[in-house]
């Protein structure tokens, strides 16, 4: 009898427990990757920082008129990580940059995630029909296109603020999302629960945000961490060539006045090299932790 | 599919991209915000009369529709416009700016698809050995560094530093014979370095995964069960078949030749397609941003057309599908 009720409960479990099960399972796989888990190690260290650094560093830090310290200072007990031209503590700089540089590289992600995900569902669910043709000769052509030189053009119009370049890097890397999305919408509609649910009365909409889009889920958040890791360098790379923001300070725009500042021949070291030392751990972390994540959810890896 | 209808599919597709192209481009500039004439009264104090007057030189005040016949008229005579700042056609600097970066990414391209391959021959055949690990952290920090930032890096070690080499720029023209050749390598040694080292990982992840996807089809295990030497099997049996995808990526870089290097020649002032780019960004000279553009993108769009091709005729199957 005790047994009889338990698995009359367990048939009724709600979705949401279910994925719950699978969430914690997913989980648990993960914790027993090394790769996942020092990135994610170093990630919680750079996203409470960027978290916390309006507490730790003030806009008057920042502010190169307030500027106290001699410029191109060595580093010092005064300044641990030295001076920029403006006299301002680089670690001051690099603090304020991980909160930019984080939240332009996860925004853009997300943006392009949006739209991948839109344009690949549409094309995979609706596979085979024009509007299938059509978004896919759509993808295919952002694709082929040059990122950098669309990125170019399309900053150099828009004007560089943050905002752009959030703009910019959304709109020149959804491609590849949407093309990874439609392979996947494509399997899954072949798969009898989505004929069920057509069958049973369930409208498109019901179908693609019930059924698609968490099956198709997995493989998209994976490639999203994977895509932030792209952002934080294309932000760097537009910084450098003066189409990122002229107003709030990155660690792509510490390095770009690092560069302007003529950084390189006067040897001055401690405001070139961090920024780009900060970047490579970031976009490693999220690069180990979209891997081992794309080793758990996608089964063709998992085999190997 | 017969090869003569793959042939002209894939010709008439890079047809229509490139159509594709130079309508974006004809809109991006034209819709967006503003003109560039609009884009630069913005910032700049022009009289209106000044905007007006710029406005009709680059016939921007005809209607959208004949604006986009002249357009595509000039494009197909070679007419790019001319550089709102000095007044050159934009075709004319583009060509003179053309072979540096065709040395400089050529160079750069061969030499690291060619290590690439090696490292990655090498990694998938022993997949987990010392070698195979070292080389994929390698790749991953590699892939991990901003471009531009290695190359001032590397700019820093070995010539603020070391003064080893020149702080950039291009061979003295003054010079001539052997004495030209070698400024040139001393300015090339740098950014040729820095472009190696950032694509060499690309290279190298595609050629070990298609070798380690390779090497468990059943031809590979018929080979060694003949007993075929482990060193040829690599050679005659694996390698060849791995060596397609990687193939494909490597026509496929030389598109990136022309829009390839623009951080790396900015950085190191090389003076070519990139720098262009970097100073025309740098005082908002939108007809040769809009040049590059197109070059860079038609670059591309030809070299998918040359890898598509071939690679139709080094596999087959491909045709068929």
């Amino acid at each position: 009898m005790e047994q009889h009720v338990e698995i009359a409960r367990s048939r009724r479990v709600s979705p949401w427990s279910r994925r719950w099960t699978t969430l914690t399972g997913h989980w648990a796989t993960f914790r027993t990757t090394r790769r996942g888990m020092v990135g994610l190690a170093i990630l919680t260290f750079f996203v409470a920082l960027a978290i916390a650094s309006p507490l730790l560093v003030s806009p008057d830090d920042l502010d190169p008129a307030l500027a106290s310290l001699p410029p191109h200072m060595p580093p010092s007990t005064q300044a641990w990580l030295g001076t920029d031209n403006f006299g301002r503590s680089v670690l001051d700089l690099l603090i304020a940059g991980a909160r930019v540089s984080l939240l332009v590289g996860i925004t853009a992600a997300l943006g392009a995630m949006l739209i991948g995900a839109f344009v690949g569902i549409s094309a995979g669910y609706f596979g085979g029909t024009k509007l299938d043709t059509f978004l896919n000769a759509f993808t295919n052509w952002f694709l082929v296109i040059p990122w950098l030189a669309l990125a170019i053009a399309l900053a150099a119009i828009l004007g560089a603020s943050l905002v752009n370049v959030i703009i910019v890097i959304a709109i020149t890397s959804w491609a590849s999302t949407a093309r990874l999305v439609r392979a996947q919408a494509l399997s899954v509609r072949e798969r009898p629960y989505i004929e069920r649910s057509r069958a049973l009365g369930g409208s498109h909409w019901h179908t693609v945000t019930r059924h698609v889009l968490p099956n198709v889920f997995p493989v998209l958040f994976a490639n999203t961490i994977l895509m932030v890791a792209l952002a934080i360098l294309s932000e760097t790379t537009l910084a450098i060539l003066g189409l990122s923001s002229r107003t709030s300070t990155s660690w792509g725009t510490i390095i770009e006045d690092a560069f302007t500042g003529g950084a390189m021949t006067a040897g001055w070291w401690w405001w070139l090299i961090p920024p780009g030392v900060c970047i490579v751990f970031v976009t490693l972390a999220f690069t180990m932790v979209g891997f081992a994540f794309d080793e758990i959810l996608s089964p063709r890896l998992r085999e190997r | 599919m017969g090869s003569r209808r793959y042939l002209l599919s894939k010709c008439l597709q890079a047809v229509v991209t490139l159509w594709f192209v130079l309508t974006f481009n004809f809109f991006l500039f034209r819709v967006l915000p503003g003109d560039p004439i609009g884009l630069l009264a913005r910032s700049e104090h022009f009289t209106p009369e000044d905007v007006a007057r710029l406005r009709h030189d680059q016939g921007l005040d005809l209607p959208m529709a004949e604006q986009y016949v002249v357009y595509l008229k000039d494009i197909a005579t070679g007419n790019l416009g001319e550089s709102l700042r000095t007044g050159i056609p934009v075709n004319e600097l583009i060509g003179s700016r053309m072979r540096p970066t065709v040395l400089l990414v050529g160079l750069g391209t061969i030499l690291a698809s060619w290590l690439g391959v090696l490292i990655g021959i090498r990694g998938g055949w022993r997949r987990g050995s010392r070698f195979d690990t070292t080389s994929q952290y390698s790749s991953l920090v590699l892939y991990a560094m901003p471009e531009g930032w290695l190359g001032m890096l590397l700019l820093l070690f070995f010539s603020g530093w070391l003064h080893w080499f020149p702080a950039g720029g291009y061979a003295s023209a003054d010079e001539t014979g052997v004495a030209y050749l070698v400024d040139l390598l001393d300015h090339l040694f740098l950014p040729l370095l820095t472009l190696t080292l950032g694509y060499i990982g690309g290279y190298a992840i595609v050629m070990r995964s298609s070798m380690i996807d390779t090497i468990n089809e059943d031809f590979v295990h018929t080979a060694r069960a003949k007993g075929v030497p482990d060193r040829l099997v690599r050679r005659k049996h694996v390698v060849p078949n791995a060596f397609l995808p990687s193939f494909t990526l490597i026509i496929l870089s030389f598109g990136f030749v022309l829009g390839g290097a623009i951080v790396i020649e900015t950085v190191y002032s090389w003076p070519g397609l990139g720098l262009l780019t970097y100073n025309a960004i740098n005082t908002k000279d939108y007809p040769v941003i809009q040049g590059v553009f197109l070059i860079a993108s038609a670059a591309v769009i030809l070299a998918n057309l040359v890898a598509d091709i071939t690679y139709g005729y080094l596999d087959p199957r491909i045709k068929q599908a």
